[in-house]
């Protein structure tokens, strides 16, 4: 997967409630909770911001409490992709198991900035920053995570897997892992 | 070759993937899923939204029910019940009804559901405990857990690990618990994010099963995302005639590559107190100074196993708990209450003026069973002191060993078990 974008630079420790403030968790509407992404940090941002741009953020994203609906918002509001230094831990397992892809590339998420030209090849594990004409080697995402993320979630991960496993299982090939 | 750690053993056991490195991501096999009244009925709910025809192993599924339970409301009621049927529907083996429940990090390795060399996934952030067998144990969250209640598999990241030496002798009075707290009061909450605590070392080689779990049950409080303690004779004594399964011991290789190394001496450590809101604020017993409480809570998957009961029986044996605090003891599992109903712990406590409780969460994360009024003050041999976490948002929690938890309900104040005794 190619993904394309411009970037939106982020500093350190941006935590779920900058993401989306508590004050909307009484919905679970993708679409009620990207209206209000990011809007505690920078109230203007959802509507500076095109779909299809990328969060360039610093360490520690995601941090705070354990809520699905941060990536969640971030997704609806159409953020193909966020770009770290590092990423709290659940915030990392809660993105890819809904399905939004996040890189951890200290050196890329330095020296990327608001307006930047940014292109993620997910397969080989390569970032661009067009603008500045830089390239970053990042650690590939494995294909089953790239799977993860291209169906929507874990959950329709599971579905797909479910099937494919049927279909061994009909062929009389039942694979383990 | 660089040697590898138990949990890149264990790791390398589960996984397809050959030569990894930390921060790879692998997809790996579960042995043992579990999940609780709180997450299970959501877990369920995704588990059903993927249209899998069944889950992947009812031998290998944990449904347990209890943090709220008995039911303590009609919304708990209705939590249990679906995770109840959903148990029968698909023959799910490892299902506790109340009376055989127990606080679900107590009662697995008690059952011998959980072993060494295992892959252990919950979803709730104390499965970490079971680290102490030397399991890799983590928690995730409920759509991870219907991800593997399907499939079997669980997608996990590589972790870095920071490697604890403790030695020296123990202290009198001084436990897992007040080794844990100190290490957490070292590093901060933070201090092991993304890690692997692996806790090591002559003073630990001497711990009993029950400090080992209270050990590693609090390495989430300090970021981790497991703690974990070599198998050794201990630990295999203690699986003698409970394990249902055969296991794999493995230990790091002596020249593994740690991310840390810190050497704690353990014979400087005083029994420990950590102060509100944080589990880091952690003072000696000697530092503490004059807090008067009003409730002292004894039990929890940290320490509400049975040697946790018999140390506090010796502290309150004959005595009376203090005129104005409530003392609730609640024994982690029906083999807990068992054991220390034969042993005469519940007299001893029951004499004393306190109450002894059915086996659940209760008053850990202000469920039930104990929860705070403003302004109040609780002792607690729970894990967790945060705002609120016991009831009422000015309320407060001081977390301790079960020695000082009870010496304190006889004082009326934070005290040195030496003091009482
Ligand atoms: S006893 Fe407390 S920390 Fe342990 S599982 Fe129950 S609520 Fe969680």
């Amino acid at each position: 997967m190619i993904i394309k974008g411009k970037a939106w630079k982020f500093p350190d420790h941006i935590d779920t409630d900058l993401i989306i403030p508590a004050r909307y968790l009484n919905t679970s509407d993708p679409e009620e909770l990207a209206r209000h992404c990011m809007e505690d940090y920078d109230a203007t941002f959802i509507k500076k911001m095109s779909r299809g741009d990328i969060i360039v953020a610093g360490k520690n994203f995601g941090c705070g409490s354990s809520r699905e609906h941060a990536p969640l918002a971030l997704k609806a509001a159409g953020v193909s992709a966020v770009i770290a230094k590092s990423f709290a831990r659940i915030f990392f397992r809660n993105a890819i198991n809904i399905g939004l892809p996040i890189f951890e590339a200290e050196e890329a998420a330095e020296e990327g900035l608001t307006g930047d030209q940014l292109e993620v090849d997910t397969r080989e594990g390569i970032i661009k920053n067009l603008s500045q004409d830089k390239v970053y080697q990042i650690n590939p995402l494995p294909e089953f995570i790239q799977s993860i993320i291209a169906l929507g979630g874990l959950k329709e991960y599971v579905q797909e897997e479910l099937k494919r496993r049927e279909k061994d299982v009909q062929y009389g090939e039942k694979k383990e892992l | 070759m660089v040697g590898k750690t138990i949990v890149e053993k264990i790791l390398s056991a589960h996984t397809t993937t050959s030569n990894f490195k930390i921060g790879d991501i692998l997809k790996a096999r579960v042995d043992f899923a579990f999940a609780n009244d709180i997450t299970g009925p959501l877990a369920i709910k995704y588990f059903q939204e993927t249209g899998a025809r069944g889950v992947f192993d009812k031998r290998r599924i944990g449904l347990i029910p209890d943090h709220f339970t008995p039911n303590k409301d009609i919304k708990s009621a209705e939590q249990c019940k679906l995770l109840r049927e959903f148990a029968r529907e698909e023959g799910i083996e490892n299902y506790f009804e109340v009376g055989k429940m127990g606080i679900e990090h107590a009662l697995l390795p008690e059952k011998g559901l959980v072993l060494p060399g295992d892959l252990v996934v919950g979803a709730d952030s104390h499965t970490d405990t079971s680290g102490a067998l030397g399991a890799l144990a983590i928690g995730v969250g409920s759509t991870d857990l219907a991800a593997i209640m399907a499939l079997g598999e669980v997608w996990l990241r590589v972790p870095p690990t920071l490697k604890f030496v403790y030695s020296g002798k123990l202290n009198k009075w001084v436990g897992g618990k007040d080794l844990i707290l100190y290490t957490i009061s070292l590093i901060g909450v933070e201090g092991a994010n993304y890690r692997v605590m692996e806790f090591t070392g002559e003073a630990i080689r001497s711990l009993s099963m029950d400090n080992r779990f209270t050990m590693c049950n609090m390495a989430i409080e300090a970021g981790a995302k497991t703690g974990i303690i070599e198998p050794d004779e201990i630990t295999l004594e203690y699986l003698r005639g409970r394990a249902v399964r055969p296991y794999q011991v493995y230990k790091s290789d002596p020249d593994a590559s740690y991310e840390k190394i810190i050497e704690i001496e353990v014979s400087k450590i005083e029994p420990q107190v950590a102060f509100p809101h944080l589990p880091e604020k952690s003072k000696p017993i000697s530092k503490v100074g004059e807090v008067k409480i009003d409730q002292a809570v004894i039990g929890s998957c940290t320490n509400g196993r049975i040697e946790d009961l018999r140390i506090a029986a010796q502290i309150l044996k004959g005595q009376q708990v203090h005129p104005e605090v409530r003392l609730i003891i609640i024994p982690a599992t029906p083999e807990v209450y068992r054991e220390a109903l034969r042993e005469g712990l519940l007299e001893i406590f029951t004499s004393a003026g306190a109450v002894v409780s059915t086996p659940t969460c209760g008053p850990c994360l202000g469920g039930h069973m104990g929860v705070l009024a403003a302004g109040e003050k609780a002792i607690s041999t729970t894990n967790r002191n945060f705002v609120g976490r016991m009831g009422h948002p000015q309320s407060e929690v001081y977390l301790a060993s079960p020695a000082v938890a009870a010496a304190s309900a006889l004082a009326g104040r934070i005290v040195s078990p030496e003091e009482v005794i």
